[in-house]
């Protein structure tokens, strides 16, 4: 789930120690003892696991380190970092006290770690078991040096286009494979007189992922990746090329739905999936399935459906998401055996029949999954080509993650404007510049 | 602290000063010095207090706001250079300007009318209530509310739809808002919401106008199924003006049949070479229209904009040229309401035989007020609204709420950019204490002008 607040980077120093202190203080969260038949060769270890999930997604997680528990005969103790992994993690390595295996969100955090070599790399095992269970996009994402440190537990998708059937089959349009016929197929839409699409700028991070969906599929994956770490500069050809490509949406008014700029994300999808809908498609993430069941009456599946991002030029199945990965921060046996247990289908299946989960391991069982529609989210992440991680959320924060500012504010400049590409590159490479240090 | 705590306190320092005297048998602590010890001994507790809540926050933002991002690295006034080159901290600095000449002065006058008017109203204890509620209500609902009253969208936003729905009683609607025409077919919409062929028409042949864009459920009930107009006489040009849009897709594009509906009720205007309608005509029921009565020659045939103009939206409120504008008045709401009770209870403390005084003598209310309230009010004019710069200065909460993320950075102020730039994202709290600095000194002036009129009124 990926709203605006948690997009929101804040990290006041003085409240750190505190917010520390504090956790510690409550760590050890659910226990899960051991029973069962199973192998028990682990009996007697405790183990202690961190992660940012609380809520019902703790509760899922804990059911997953339960059959560990079980199988195993080692004793789990999950502990909740809460939105602020990062910080907590690294006070919590400073102080000599570092969880055995820690859920991360970020792979930028977790190359930090590893080069600080506070990271144990996986065991033998492990690697067998990712390699045999993961594309090498994944296994990729879990390296520092060629050496894998991260099994990714879970994954989202944030290349997931959502529309109103009801919409679609009263304009007779069709999903789209390719980009000119996404817009052909939007036109079909607004022909019919409802606006084709809804963007709801809010503070500009939902442009950021528009930006990075055209710009894997029109750039690849290469330029995407030495963009992210501004080996190139923004005012490249490919990033010319994936703005005009974007222009050509934003710039047509009869399209999209007018008033975009001041709308919020939130908003965009009540516009799509309310009663009556304003407009027929809208574009975000994986997580625009919860914002549609809490917002509007909508039923996902059948009123509300996705198709992949569009192709350009193109393009293979590519995929912009998310993920959280397992690490490893202490050697021993039973951390050892809980990354294994991580990597295995079985673990992620657990997960799987809760529902509100992705799974990036591509042993899974799709039969698995609780509906057609996050069948649909799963299949297109693991079947994709090319997986890459949200470019916005692996650049410094100043530039990729601070409304008012950087590329947030920039892409909604040009979202206002969409014929100014060359002026929008120099703004993003000279905000790049600034913050990329 | 208690007060006997502190009397208890002072009672051990004296002892403790009798016990140094009397071991190192000195001469007496002179008078002096034995009260500033006491002094001292007096004002510890509030001294500590202050030098770690406020004395050492000052010395380390100033300190921390030579370094840069990281904290490791030196940049001696680099950030302060950085504070006025980038246009972002330039803008809010200009924005905090505005904020400064406009709130206090209007929240000051506003609270003066009330308050003079209220001595001279029944009912006064309700007026004054309403007016004094919001200061009741948090700065961030506040903003909330506003933030809803003026959205854009004339559903959600209290205001537009009551500017547009005060509109809708003066000029009546178009009939087919948003309609435009099928691509292609050599009818092109122009810029001003006008649809006009792109070539010239002879007066004797048809031109059909298939429209889309517009939702089938909204045609008028009068609507017939399109037709072909009749082949046109020799002075006439004739045609059908339909929606060119089968439910469920299908259809030929640009041809009439599958039961296609009409626009009844559309003007279709003759235009000459010279851009001047010369005829016109109106669609009937199943959208056909003859223009009659034209020379022989050609014409350009348009459907005027007033068919089909998406009709007035209402004002961007939140948009970045008026929503300084909004979040002021939001302000001016909640504090007009703190200005008139300080100024009321100036009044209430007042003299009033000097007014009577003046009537008496034949004074006209307006030189009653001109010369005898305002003058003695002065002093508390000036306190309230020296007390309004202060806050106006450091004003974040409204700012912060009110604008939607695409008119944020043209709101922003001054504690708002040093927020954004510390913890919003930017993490850089080099650049943070240094807008904090440029804060501080902004606010300094206005605190000792009124640190110094609190003295001057102990002293008089």
């Amino acid at each position: 789930m990926r709203s605006q607040l948690h997009r929101r980077v804040f990290v006041p120093l003085a409240a750190v120690g505190a917010i520390a202190m504090a956790l510690a203080a409550c760590s050890g969260g659910g226990t899960t003892s051991p029973s069962g038949s199973a192998s028990q060769n682990l009996k007697g270890t405790t183990l202690n696991v961190a992660a940012d999930w609380s809520g019902a997604e703790q509760a899922n997680f804990e059911k997953v380190l339960a059959q560990f528990s079980t199988e195993t005969g080692a004793k789990v103790n999950y502990t909740s970092y809460g939105s602020n992994v990062a910080t907590t993690l690294n006070t919590k390595i400073a102080g000599g006290d570092p969880p055995d295996v820690a859920v991360i969100p970020q792979p930028g955090l977790l190359q930090s770690l590893a080069k600080a070599g506070s990271l144990i790399p996986v065991s033998a095992a492990t690697e067998a078991a990712v390699m045999k269970n993961f594309s090498p996009d994944w296994v990729t994402l879990g390296s520092v040096d060629n050496k894998l440190y991260g099994v990714w537990f879970k994954g989202s998708n944030k290349s997931t286009v959502w529309y109103n059937t009801a919409v679609y089959t009263n304009a007779g349009a069709t999903v789209p494979k390719t980009w000119d016929d996404f817009l052909a197929q939007l036109k079909k839409v607004s022909d019919s007189g409802v606006p084709g699409l809804s963007i709801g700028a809010d503070v500009g991070w939902p442009l950021t992922d528009w930006f990075e969906n055209v710009y894997i599929r029109s750039a690849g994956a290469e330029k995407y990746d030495q963009l992210t770490q501004h080996k190139i500069p923004w005012t490249d050809p490919s990033v010319i090329d994936a703005l005009t490509t974007l222009s050509k949406l934003w710039g047509d008014s009869t399209l999209i739905e007018s008033g975009g700029a001041q709308r919020t994300f939130g908003d965009s999808v009540t516009e799509v999936f309310g009663t009556p809908p304003k407009a027929g498609t809208v574009y975000e993430g994986d997580f625009v399935a919860g914002n549609i069941t809490s917002q509007t009456k909508s039923k996902i599946g059948t009123d509300a459906k996705f198709y992949d991002f569009p192709s350009v030029n193109g393009s293979g199945p590519a995929v912009v998401g998310g993920g959280n990965a397992a690490i490893q921060l202490k050697d021993n046996k039973g951390a050892a055996a809980l990354m294994t247990y991580l990597a295995s289908p079985e673990a992620a299946t657990i997960w799987v029949k809760l529902g509100g989960f992705t799974s990036p391991n591509k042993a899974v069982d799709m039969s698995a999954y609780p509906d057609p529609t996050s069948r649909q989210i799963a299949q297109a992440l693991v079947g994709a080509k090319t997986f890459r991680f949200d470019m916005s959320d692996q650049a410094p924060s100043a530039f990729g993650g601070t409304p008012g500012s950087g590329e947030w504010k920039i892409l909604l400049d040009f979202y206002n404007n969409p014929s100014d590409i060359q002026g929008t590159a120099q703004a993003l490479e000279a905000a790049a510049a600034a913050d990329y240090k | 602290m208690s007060a006997s705590g502190l009397a208890g306190q002072a009672q051990a320092g004296r002892e403790s000063v009798g016990v140094l005297r009397r071991r190192n048998s000195r001469p007496p602590l002179s008078g002096g010095r034995r009260t500033l010890v006491t002094a001292l001994i007096f004002l510890a507790p509030a001294l500590f207090l202050l030098g770690v809540l406020i004395g050492y926050p000052v010395v380390y933002s100033l300190w921390r706001s030579l370094f840069d991002a990281s904290g490791n690295v030196f940049v001696g006034a680099g950030n302060y250079l950085t504070m006025f080159t980038d246009p972002a901290t330039f803008l809010s600095i200009r924005n905090n300007v505005i904020w400064v000449i406009v709130a206090p002065i209007t929240c000051t006058i506003l609270g003066l009318i009330f308050a003079v008017l209220m001595n001279r109203i029944k009912w006064a204890t309700a007026f004054k209530l309403i007016v004094f509620m919001p200061m009741a209500i948090s700065m961030v609902a506040s903003g909330v509310i506003f933030r809803t009253l003026f959205q854009e969208n004339p559903d959600l936003g209290a205001v537009n739809a009551s500017l547009v729905s005060i509109h809708g009683w003066f000029s009546g609607g178009a009939a087919y808002p948003g309609a435009r025409p099928r691509e292609n077919l050599d009818i092109t919409l122009q810029k001003d919401g006008s649809i006009l062929t792109d070539s010239a028409v002879r007066a004797g042949s048809e031109q059909d106008f298939p429209l889309v864009g517009i939702l089938g459920t909204t045609l008028p009930d009068n609507a017939k199924t399109a037709v072909a107009a009749k082949s046109a006489a020799g002075g006439e040009i004739t045609g059908t003006v339909w929606l060119d849009f089968v439910t469920g897709g299908g259809g030929a594009p640009g041809q009439l049949g599958d039961h296609k509906k009409g626009l009844p009720g559309v003007t279709v205007d003759a235009v000459d070479s010279s851009g001047a309608v010369v005829a016109s005509g109106t669609t009937a029921d199943d959208g056909s229209y003859a223009i009659g009565g034209l020379k022989s020659g050609s014409y350009k045939i348009g459907l005027p904009a007033s068919n089909f103009t998406q009709g007035y939206a209402g004002v961007s409120w939140l948009g970045p040229t008026l929503v300084t504008a909004v979040i002021i008045l939001a302000y001016i709401w909640i504090w007009a309401g703190f200005a008139m009770v300080m100024i009321a209870s100036g009044l209430s403390a007042m003299d009033i035989s000097l007014q009577e005084a003046a009537r008496v003598d034949g004074a006209s209310e307006w030189q009653v007020f001109r010369r005898i309230t305002a003058p003695l009010l002065s002093p508390v004019l000036i306190v309230v609204f020296i007390t309004l710069i202060i806050n106006v200065l450091k004003i974040f909460d409204l700012v912060y709420v009110i604008p939607p993320g695409s008119s944020l950075p043209a709101a922003s102020v001054i504690a708002v950019q040093l927020w954004t730039v510390s913890f919003g994202g930017g993490n850089d709290q080099g650049l943070g204490s240094a807008l904090a600095i440029l804060l501080l000194v902004l606010v300094l002036p206005f605190m000792i002008i009124n640190v110094r009129r609190f003295r001057m009124d102990r002293e008089r």
